[in-house]
């Protein structure tokens, strides 16, 4: 998968961190670490976490290009 | 005549607050006859939850009360518990700095392994809920699943044991009254909620004593570790406790009995959820927008505040009104249908800036394995009342109970 | 311009030519769309090369998400070496044309190169903007070398010296300036940053300039030799001195570019040389030259994730505009963050060229707070440390002109809010 977060729209509500632990991690107070290419096999968390985000701030899209965009500003 | 809020908050429109919005939301921006002004267009609502003259710290100062002639409770035993009382504010009244530095102790405790590790424990709760009714054709869906789940899983997480949790019932109730204006300046709900508070801050005391000598894996003894120059004082250490054990019974009930009441009054969504429970986290996010737990949330201007051709002023009481937030179409397209895949679903149903609600991921993990369950395993549910009756509070608005008629269970 | 493009040419496959194409196809143009890049990679985004994918906690891999249903043709590994208005045709290094009936050039920009070349082909002499430019400082901080030294005080030198003090790695910067980031961010936020950067563990120097570096027998960087005399040992040094527009291919071809970059007007619409609007071209991202409504139309080139992703869209509106009535301004705030030593920096408006700064919530020594810019006794930017939360109140602000500081009052607030005079930029 590919994954890109607007990070001048994050505001480090963690809720990626919670539902894919193993994708985004905060560091320090406010500082979003993620995965740029997660495995599809955890397709399932890294769209939990683009729809969990408050702000909308994660886009995410499979491989095989079927769109998961959730970002849609 | 009643304002448009007030007739919000009347329990007759409680079963649909909805279709007063579009009226409320003509003005984003709405004084009231009172003095508090009403924020219920989305825009408004997201920028003023970012607004750092908006103070959360708005619970009204303890009353003077009638004299009852009994001397000792009104010269002693009330100003003693108002006073106890007001220390014990939990973090969801307060501002920064001490808000902070509260809320990143509790997110400490509330971590990320602690709240997934929680799954499996309400996946087996869920289970074993859903095996009680079997054999049942009327079910209250709210004493039976949605009230039991989510305040199992909080006294599990908190360190509360089982065997206390009938007690949590009505304290939790009583002190959800803070969070409605038109109550918690009432002066009999004022004395009601310091004798609650009296016996729940006892209880917890208790609690927390016991985790201190024998520290166990839950928040509670996380909380309460560490020497006295680390940790939480008392105070705080027992109004957090009352927060989530109150939060835990009043809010993701609802978001539960709100989400089976909408799938059955869209039943080609049901259906859908029963074969693709993968579509569970997207039709939650819309649950949350369509039908929020929490309605509103209210805070106080601390200055002028020029927004949206209106000046709210210092002082002034603010209604943050999510539901009517969550459906403004200046937002949302086609706001009054609910639609699982909505795109650019920002909603605000868990609120937002500093005070976005701590117990989402778990709100969101408990009403995904319930929602996912009770679409698998009950047959043919039915709704017996529609609308069902709903309890009191407008804030934290849900039904009080949601009669069914099943078919029977599945199998698990 | 009024008929219906139907064949579009995006030159530059990076975040802004990627997000134009996005636009494109949410607009709803189903025209024949192609992505020229001189790279060989699918677009991908910077701002984690110089974070956690050149610290290896990610995957250096960082191609952008891509919905399915693009329909996009690729052209990719082909510099584009001109551009005929006439024949409304981009013509790359290998020969080929690509005919348009809208172009829009999305180039972005280079690092600029260390100006001695003798020392910058040095094996050990690194500049940092490509994705193959992360994975060979990458690998040679997995070596992990005795001392990198980065050259130039701006946000990627402090971002990489943040990651070589996570790996342990020690670290020297060199600013040419008496202080760091002054003329982006004014001379107080400059002053923390150099504070944080110190307090872990970089060998900080102000005021410094190398006079030259030294190679071994077989061309590798040895050290270097500062003005004051110092020598430093390093055999790992990046060159971090900011960037120059990629306008070069478009000699030629009558438009109005020069080293700020290919100029444009409001909509997004290149001027040519004769400073009208040319025909079908459009510009968008870091090759951009705009004049910035938020400062009374000054031009300016902005260098920043956000203002790729929303001029782009803006330029991709336009592209489809009917008539000059449909046609929407830019009118992006600019915006940025930065990651480094565990605290977030984020910056909205333009703070160059303010003349005043505040610190109006949390406190500095906290290392949690938010400041603001002044000018002319407007508000016309906003910094934020680990406040992000904090941040839209302010935009707004900035957005409506609010007189300075803004907001007075509220939680959080300075028991005394200092307001300090920023000098005149010496730029």
């Amino acid at each position: 998968m590919r994954v890109v977060v607007d990070l001048n729209r994050c505001q480090a509500y963690a809720q990626c961190v919670y539902a894919a632990p193993r994708h985004f991690a905060l560091h320090g107070r406010e500082a979003l670490v993620y995965d740029t290419a997660p495995d599809d096999a955890d397709r399932a968390e890294i769209e939990r976490a683009a729809l969990a985000c408050p702000v909308r701030a994660i886009t995410a899209c499979a491989d095989d290009l079927a769109a998961l965009d959730e970002a849609g500003r | 005549m009643s304002t448009l809020f007030e007739r919000f908050l009347d329990p007759t429109n409680r079963a649909d607050p909805y279709s007063l919005f579009a009226e409320l939301r003509r003005q984003p921006v709405c004084p009231q006859a009172d003095g508090t002004y009403v924020v219920g267009t989305h825009a408004e609502i997201d920028r003023l939850m970012h607004d750092p003259r908006i103070s959360s710290d708005d619970l009204p100062d303890p009353q003077h009360f009638r004299w009852t002639g009994r001397p000792i409770t009104d010269l002693i035993i009330r100003p003693v518990r108002a006073e106890i009382r007001k220390r014990h504010r939990p973090f969801i009244f307060r501002d920064p700095p001490d808000h902070d530095a509260l809320r990143s102790r509790v997110m400490r405790a509330l971590s990320v392994e602690r709240v997934r590790g929680m799954r499996a424990t309400t996946e087996r709760l869920t289970g074993e809920l859903i095996d009680k009714l079997s054999g049942q054709t009327r079910i209250d869906l709210v004493a039976a699943v949605s009230y039991p789940l989510p305040v199992t899983v909080i006294c599990h997480l908190l360190g509360v044991p089982p065997e206390d949790e009938a007690r949590f019932h009505g304290w939790a109730t009583q002190l959800a009254t803070a969070l409605e204006p038109n109550q918690r300046g009432d002066e009999e709900t004022q004395a009601k909620n310091e004798e609650t508070f009296g016996e729940i801050a006892d209880y917890i005391q208790d609690l927390v004593k016991a985790k201190r000598r024998e520290p166990q894996d839950d928040i509670l003894s996380d909380l309460a570790a560490g020497d006295e120059s680390q940790r939480m004082n008392d105070y705080d250490l027992i109004a957090t406790a009352v927060l989530l054990l109150v939060a835990g019974h009043e809010t993701t009930v609802n978001l539960i009995t709100n989400g089976v009441l909408t799938l059955l009054r869209f039943p080609e969504q049901l259906e859908r959820l029963r074969r693709e429970p993968e579509i569970a986290p997207r039709l939650i996010e819309e649950l949350l927008r369509y039908e929020p737990p929490v309605q509103y949330r209210t805070r106080l201007a601390l200055a002028d505040i020029p927004i949206a051709g209106t000046t709210i002023p210092e002082g002034a009481p603010v209604v943050l009104l999510i539901a009517s937030g969550n459906r403004d179409p200046a937002r949302f397209t086609d706001p009054d249908r609910f639609d699982p895949d909505r795109r650019d679903n920002r909603h605000l149903g868990f609120g937002g800036g500093l005070h976005y609600c701590v117990g989402a991921p778990l709100a969101r993990i408990e009403a995904e394995i319930a929602l996912v369950a009770l679409s698998r395993r009950l047959r043919e549910p039915r709704l017996l009342a529609d609308p069902p009756p709903y309890r009191q509070g407008a804030s934290l608005r849900g039904p009080s109970a949601l009669p069914l008629a099943i078919g029977g269970v599945e199998q698990s | 311009m009024s008929e219906a493009p139907g064949r579009v040419v995006i030159v530059g496959a990076s975040l802004a030519g990627l997000s134009a194409a996005k636009a494109l196809r949410t607009e709803g143009f189903s025209g024949s769309l192609v992505l020229a890049g001189d790279e060989p990679h699918l677009p991908y985004d910077r701002p984690p090369l110089s974070k956690q994918a050149l610290r290896g906690l990610t995957s250096a891999d960082t191609t952008l998400p891509q919905p399915a249903d693009l329909d996009l043709e690729f052209r990719l590994g082909v510099p584009a070496t001109g551009l005929d208005r006439a024949e409304r045709t981009v013509i790359l290094a290998d020969g080929s044309r690509l005919a348009f009936d809208r172009c829009l050039v999305a180039t972005g920009a280079r690092a600029r190169p260390w100006p001695n070349s003798a020392e910058a082909a040095l094996d050990g002499v690194f500049t940092l903007r490509t994705r193959d430019d992360a994975e060979r400082i990458a690998a040679r901080l997995r070596d992990r070398p005795g001392r990198v030294v980065l050259v130039g005080g701006g946000f990627i030198s402090f971002e990489v010296a943040s990651v070589c003090r996570e790996m342990d790695i020690p670290v020297t910067v060199l600013v040419r300036d008496s202080l760091p980031l002054a003329g982006a961010v004014g001379a107080p936020l400059g002053s923390f940053v150099a504070e944080v950067a110190r307090g872990a563990g970089v060998d900080l120097r102000l005021d410094a300039a190398i006079a030259r570096m030294q190679g071994d027998a077989r061309g590798r960087l040895a050290g270097l030799v500062l003005e004051d005399g110092d020598r430093i040992e390093t055999a790992c040094l990046v060159v971090a001195i900011g960037a120059e527009r990629n306008t070069a291919w478009l000699d030629g071809a009558g438009l109005a570019t020069d080293r700020n970059g290919l100029r444009c007007d409001r909509f997004c619409r290149a001027l040519g040389a004769d400073g009208t609007p040319a025909d079908g071209i459009f510009a968008a991202g870091d090759v951009a030259h705009w004049p910035n409504p938020h400062d009374g139309g000054a031009l300016v080139a902005v260098e920043h994730w956000g203002n790729a992703v929303a001029q782009a869209r803006t330029a991709a509106r336009n592209m489809l505009a009917g008539d000059a009535a449909a046609l929407v301004p830019h009118d992006h705030l600019p915006d940025f963050w930065s990651q480094q030593f565990g605290l977030t920096i984020k910056l909205v408006g333009l703070a160059a060229g303010s003349d005043a700064f505040a610190v109006v919530r949390g406190s500095m020594e906290e290392r949690r707070f938010l400041a603001v810019f002044g000018k002319a006794g407007r508000t016309v930017a906003s910094a934020s440390v680990d406040s992000a939360r904090w941040l839209p109140a302010y935009r707004a602000a900035i957005l409506e002109g609010a007189p300075f500081p803004p907001l007075p009052g509220g939680v959080d607030a300075p028991a005394r809010v200092a307001m300090q005079s920023l000098e005149e930029p010496t730029r």
